[in-house]
């Protein structure tokens, strides 16, 4: 398919000796967004750094293509570059990085592969400001160094200011809703909604549902021990509210078909 | 005439890729003391210098005690070195002038003008750096200093020291000595005996100093022991801001190097010293660089005045030196900014002496030491606070980074405390650029390399910041060539 943007096919990976994902296959294309459910330990942010690039990780068997090309042998910043984003679950603290010049170089980095101008110093810290308001970040925060002393809420926020900043064409966002109260859950919606486009694939990595009532998503996939045992579309993700995963990892376990 | 722009400081270390970039050799007639060390070569070096009676007796003075040392190095830090054959080196060279002494620019070598452009340091009217005055040094010797006329009429002397011991010998007499005396250390009394050249700048009283003070160091002539003095006084109320740069050719034996700075603030007067120390470090396998034993120390005479250290320490095959500050004065401030870094086989033992000895003194100390290659660097810094420093404070950080597994780095605080009001914090951290934040940074599209130098910059930001702006920006230049090869 021409807009067919990612596609992970029989995916497996170990961390150390354990088998983490054992099979997951996926297709995301351009103006979609996925879902991806299931219980802690299930393996869902193993895949969303599997596909960024993370170091740690071993790929035993499968493979991870985007736009049509295996990506595993590319280095995490080749894989940015070429426009995949990772919100992290658990953004990391920079000491003596200021968040301006970390995005800017960022972006000069990006733009740069592209043969593109690096960009205005001015021009970018005004772009970087607004782009913070929108976001409910004080303006103040882009001269602080990167995460260091940010709230939880403010980091995450943080993170979908650098995807907007970035406009990165593949966002995979790492539980980006956790920890975050309800107003800020909103804003961090709201700023998902707006990088949301036909030539954009969002990959949503969640334990809750809750998110999906601000990001509509087109396709909801449960991983369950390394599988994906059940998609669907938006209604899977009301019937797992209501019924938790238990009932799915019942069904894998007796070698229930999974629906299509 | 509207004097065109000239690119900073900084254009020195723009367009390094890798290596050395200032080991070129310049080469220059010179004249030459024998080699070797005796009560002659110290007449001598006092003859060519047409020092006063008093100087060259202090000289002497200096010598005989040096010698009932009995060529033993203090031998306490965490530096190792084979023994130094003293008798085998040349204590004086100096480029031969055109004629007798030169009266302008024009007599002097064009090789000699030619190496410092090399350097980024121009000498010649129109091309002056802008808002710097400069004090070039070679081989011990200052050939020019930039800017005299703007600052004579702010009142501001800064002259080579031979100068100064000739022209205004009161202040010299009054001062030199005052913080390091000659029986201080035994690098600082062979300094005393057989000091060449190096720079004296007197600020007088409430005067500002216009424009920041530079004086840059080159090493040149082979096995000659460089030795200079620098004697900076902030009369009461005046400020200045100080700024040292280094560099040597890539010599395949050790250099020594045994500097001396004193710096006296008197009542209400602040002195900001900033060095970016670049002599040659030796190569991958540790042959050859610079020996770099100094002593550096500060003297906060009168009440509220301020000394600050900073420094960014990236070459020499061994760099020894702890700018301390006496805190005597009632409220004074005594302040140590620092960033060494050792990579290959380079060897630092570097931190700060605060001594505090007035009422209400405070000091801060910030340390980071960046340890690669098969490297060593240690923080070795004493804090005393003595009996009559009521209320004193001091806070301490010292942040070490290890690149690599076969370097080490190594933190030794040594805290006297003999008054009760004082108040102590010392904070100490060990760490390595995490994998985390690597990936974090590589994963927005920064590669590896850039990502790294961003970290190590990152844990240096706390001091650079205290360095004028061009400074700054080279300092972190340096890092990188510094680093080059350890990471990415």
């Amino acid at each position: 398919m021409a807009d067919r943007l990612l596609e992970v096919r029989d995916l497996h990976v170990a961390v150390a000796e354990n088998e983490i994902l054992k099979g997951v296959d996926l297709a995301v294309s351009k103006g979609e967004v996925h879902a991806i459910m299931g219980p802690n330990g299930s393996g869902k942010s193993t895949l969303a750094n599997v596909v960024a690039g993370k170091p740690g990780y071993t790929v035993t068997a499968g493979d991870v293509l985007y736009e049509g090309e295996s990506i595993l042998a590319k280095l995490p910043d080749e894989r940015a570059r070429a426009g995949i984003f990772l919100a992290l679950q658990y953004p990391v603290e920079l000491p003596g990085i200021r968040n301006r010049e970390f995005l800017r170089t960022a972006l000069d980095a990006l733009r740069e592969s592209h043969g593109e101008d690096r960009v205005g110093v001015r021009d970018f810290n005004k772009l970087l400001e607004a782009k913070a308001e929108e976001l409910g970040l004080e303006p103040d925060m882009t001269k602080r160094n990167v995460n260091e002393g940010f709230s939880g809420g403010e980091k995450k926020r943080n993170e979908i200011l650098q995807l907007l900043v970035l406009d990165s064409t593949l966002a995979l966002l790492d539980e980006t809703d956790s920890g975050l109260d309800i107003d800020a859950l909103r804003v961090v919606a709201d700023g998902v909604n707006r990088f949301r486009g036909p030539e954009k694939a969002i990959v949503l990595v969640t334990h809750y549902q809750r998110i999906l009532d601000y990001i509509t998503p087109d396709f909801v996939h449960v991983l369950i021990d390394g599988r994906i045992v059940r998609s669907g579309g938006r209604e899977l993700a009301l019937e797992l509210e209501e019924r938790g995963y238990d009932w799915l990892r019942e069904e894998a376990q007796t070698g229930a078909a999974p629906a299509a | 005439m509207v004097a065109e722009k000239e690119p900073r400081v900084i254009s020195r270390t723009s367009e390094v890729e890798s290596e050395y970039k200032w080991g070129f050799v310049t080469d220059i007639e010179m004249d030459m003391a024998p080699k070797g060390l005796d009560e002659s070569i110290v007449r001598l070096i006092s003859h060519k210098k047409n020092e006063p009676e008093w100087m060259t007796e202090l000289r002497l003075k200096a010598f005989r005690y040096w010698m009932t040392l009995e060529y033993k190095e203090p031998r306490w830090a965490k530096v190792s070195f084979p023994p130094i054959d003293y008798q085998d080196a040349y204590y004086y060279a100096a480029p031969k002038p055109k004629e007798d002494a030169p009266e302008s620019l024009d007599d002097i070598d064009p090789e000699l003008i030619e190496a410092f452009n090399k350097l980024g340091i121009p000498l010649e009217e129109q091309k002056k750096l802008t808002g710097v005055a400069v004090d070039a040094i070679f081989d011990s010797v200052s050939i020019a200093t930039t800017f005299q006329k703007q600052l004579e009429d702010a009142g501001v002397i800064f002259c080579p020291i031979s100068e100064a011991i000739e022209k205004h010998p009161e202040l010299v007499r009054k001062y030199m000595g005052s913080v390091v005396p000659y029986t201080d250390n035994f690098f600082a009394t062979l300094n005393a005996a057989v000091f060449s050249d190096g720079t004296f700048c007197y600020v007088p009283p409430g005067v500002r100093c216009p424009m920041e003070l530079m004086t840059y160091f080159r090493i040149n002539a082979e096995g000659t022991g460089q030795f200079e003095r620098t004697l900076i006084i902030a009369d009461k109320g005046a400020y200045v801001s100080y700024l040292e740069g280094c560099t040597a050719p890539m010599r395949k034996t050790n250099q020594l190097h045994a500097a001396v700075v004193e710096l006296i603030a008197e009542e209400g007067a602040e002195i900001k010293y900033s060095t970016l120390q670049n002599w040659y470090p030796g190569d991958k396998d540790g042959k050859g660089g610079v020996y770099n034993f100094v002593t550096k120390r500060g003297k906060c005479a009168g009440r509220d005045s301020k000394i600050s250290w900073t420094q960014v320490e990236t070459g020499s095959a061994i760099t020894w030196k702890y700018p301390s500050v006496i805190l005597q004065g009632d409220n004074s401030v005594g302040e140590f900014y620092s960033v060494a870094l050792v990579n290959n086989y380079q060897q630092a033992d570097t931190g700060t002496k605060m001594i505090h000895l007035g009422k209400n003194t405070k000091s801060t100390i910030i340390a980071k030491g960046i340890s690669a290659g098969k490297a060593q660097g240690t923080y070795r810094g004493l804090v005393r606070i003595m009996p009559g420093a009521e209320h004193a404070r001091n806070f301490t950080r010292c942040d070490s980074l290890l690149i690599g597994g076969e370097c080490g780095a190594h933190t030794v605080p040594y805290i006297e405390v003999r008054n009760p009001t004082a108040h102590m914090e010392h904070e100490a951290t060990t760490s390595r650029v995490s994998e985390e934040q690597l990936f974090y940074l590589m994963q927005r599209g920064i590669n590896e390399e850039d990502a790294q130098y961003m970290i190590i910059n990152g844990f240096c930001k706390a001091v650079f910041k205290e360095l004028p702006f061009e400074f700054a920006m080279e300092a972190s230049q340096l890092l990188k060539v510094s680093l080059e090869g350890a990471v990415g």
